[in-house]
């Protein structure tokens, strides 16, 4: 523990662990903004056109089966970026949480039932007003359910990162597995998980925010 | 183009023989896995089977397995391999730690799903809680317990690959040695092997749960039309799916 204090005590490591934690933040959630957007138009695809379905929710199962250490080198290879680069990171985790979110997007599409959409659409809403106001707000409980398993594990899985070089809170691993140094490991590994309690805490209030009939019913979704 | 050196790393015969060749390194690398896997199966199983059963403890439970789901697989193997000095022991430590959750989740809400009103026939027609446990609701439980394995071993196999930098002979070694010199094929084909492994382990394992699940269990909902049982499979895949979200390490 006295070490850890000592360790904290520099005002030149906080400067450094700060900036890894903002660039944790921004490796981690990029991709699980980008991901919503991606999850929404294949889901909504797999909801619409079922011959796609399975092919392309085998695909997800599959790419959600490789180690991340193993997209992460595969991706500058398949695209053509630099080993190095720091994008690898985010497009692998796009890759992770669009293969996460699109089968929970679809299905809760595919359980909208039949009679809201028909009065939806004798109310005079076109498919693509209906689609934006009616039902994907009904998938929102379910697409949060999976942002919220997503981004705990890519909170987690940035970490993985540091090594293939890119920053993030795991250089504080690899430095302390380095040097035998315990202290900037302990702090990567709290942080890690204050951060992931943190995002988690937000996207439930952000989901309370987003359904507010759920709270009115007092119903859990 | 990286991919055809990473072809010719992988076809090298070089590279397949030898104590640092790719079939010993497999075979290190899957039983770190299946020592793992089993090693938590002893913990988690009988202790899903507890909560679940006794609903005691449930909700910390759930909280539990959430809060170690956001462990960082790199930080936990580099800090118990600090603090045990080294060996393989550590290593172990850190992927039973990372397959308990899976497999409590997995277990805990296999029983938690058994349908209610199963239980209490059981019970009305006299079993103790014991044959209940064991007769009626552990069967019942496996599909979704079987699913709580499979996304333990994916988590395992994949932080078997990342442990590899703490220095123990695994599949993550040629990717990361591969980085080290530059060799970009080597770098390539050793993921594209890992990546191969992990696929492969979990089609087997997909394979298994077929084979494993009561016969009565595969049956239920089907004769009942085919959308019910469409329905009750999907509720099962989605069920397993977030588990599997913090799995892949």
């Amino acid at each position: 523990m006295g070490d850890l204090g000592k360790y904290l005590s520099d005002a030149g490591t906080r400067g450094a662990i700060w900036r890894m934690l903002l660039e944790h933040v921004y490796l981690s959630l990029l991709p699980l903004v980008i991901s919503v957007f991606l999850a929404v138009v294949l889901g909504w695809v797999c909801h619409r056109y079922g011959w796609f379905r399975g092919a392309l929710l085998g695909t997800a199962n599959i790419v959600y089966t490789v180690p991340s250490l193993a997209l992460f080198a595969i991706i500058p290879a398949v695209i053509g970026t630099q080993v190095l680069d720091i994008n690898n990171v985010v497009i692998a985790l796009t890759v992770y949480t669009t293969a996460l979110l699109t089968r929970p997007v679809s299905d809760a599409l595919d359980a909208v039932p039949a009679h809201i959409t028909a009065a939806a659409t004798a109310m005079g809403f076109r498919p693509l007003r209906r689609f934006l106001t009616v039902e994907l707000p009904l998938a929102v409980p379910v697409l949060f359910a999976g942002l919220r398993v997503g981004s705990v594990s890519n909170i987690s899985l940035v970490s993985v990162g540091a090594l293939i070089g890119t920053g993030g809170l795991g250089v504080l691993f690899t430095d302390g597995f380095r040097s035998r140094y315990l202290a900037p490991i302990i702090v990567g590994i709290v942080l890690t998980l204050l951060l992931a309690l943190l995002v988690d805490g937000l996207l439930v209030a952000l989901r309370q925010w987003l359904t507010p009939w759920n709270n009115l019913q007092g119903v859990k979704p | 183009m990286i991919f055809a050196d990473a072809f010719a790393w992988l076809v090298d015969p070089a590279n397949w023989s030898g104590s640092k060749g790719i079939p010993v390194r497999i075979g290190v690398h899957l039983l770190y896995c299946l020592g793992a896997v089993l090693g938590a199966s002893a913990i988690a199983v009988p202790l899903g089977l507890f909560v679940g059963h006794t609903g005691r403890g449930g909700t910390f439970l759930v909280g539990g397995g959430n809060a170690l789901r956001a462990l960082p697989t790199l930080g936990l193997v580099t800090f118990l391999y600090l603090i045990a000095g080294g060996g393989t022991g550590p290593v172990l430590i850190a992927l039973i730690v990372l397959a308990v959750p899976p497999i409590l989740a997995g277990t805990y809400a296999g029983i938690q799903d058994v349908d209610r009103g199963v239980v209490d026939a059981a019970r009305g027609m006299g079993m103790t809680s014991g044959q209940v446990l064991w007769r009626v609701e552990l069967p019942n439980a496996l599909p979704l317990l079987i699913g709580g394995l499979r996304n333990a071993t994916l988590q395992v196999v994949a932080t078997a690959s990342v442990a590899a930098y703490v220095g123990i002979e695994t599949l993550g070694r040629p990717l990361l040695d591969g980085l080290r010199v530059l060799d970009y094929g080597q770098f390539v084909g050793g993921a594209v092997l890992i990546a191969l492994v992990a696929v492969a382990l979990d089609l087997l394992l997909a394979g298994g749960q077929k084979a494993i699940v009561p016969r009565g269990l595969r049956l239920t909902g089907q004769p009942t039309g085919p959308k019910k049982g469409k329905r009750s499979q999907k509720l099962v895949a989605t069920a397993a799916q977030p588990d599997s979200g913090g799995s892949t390490a």
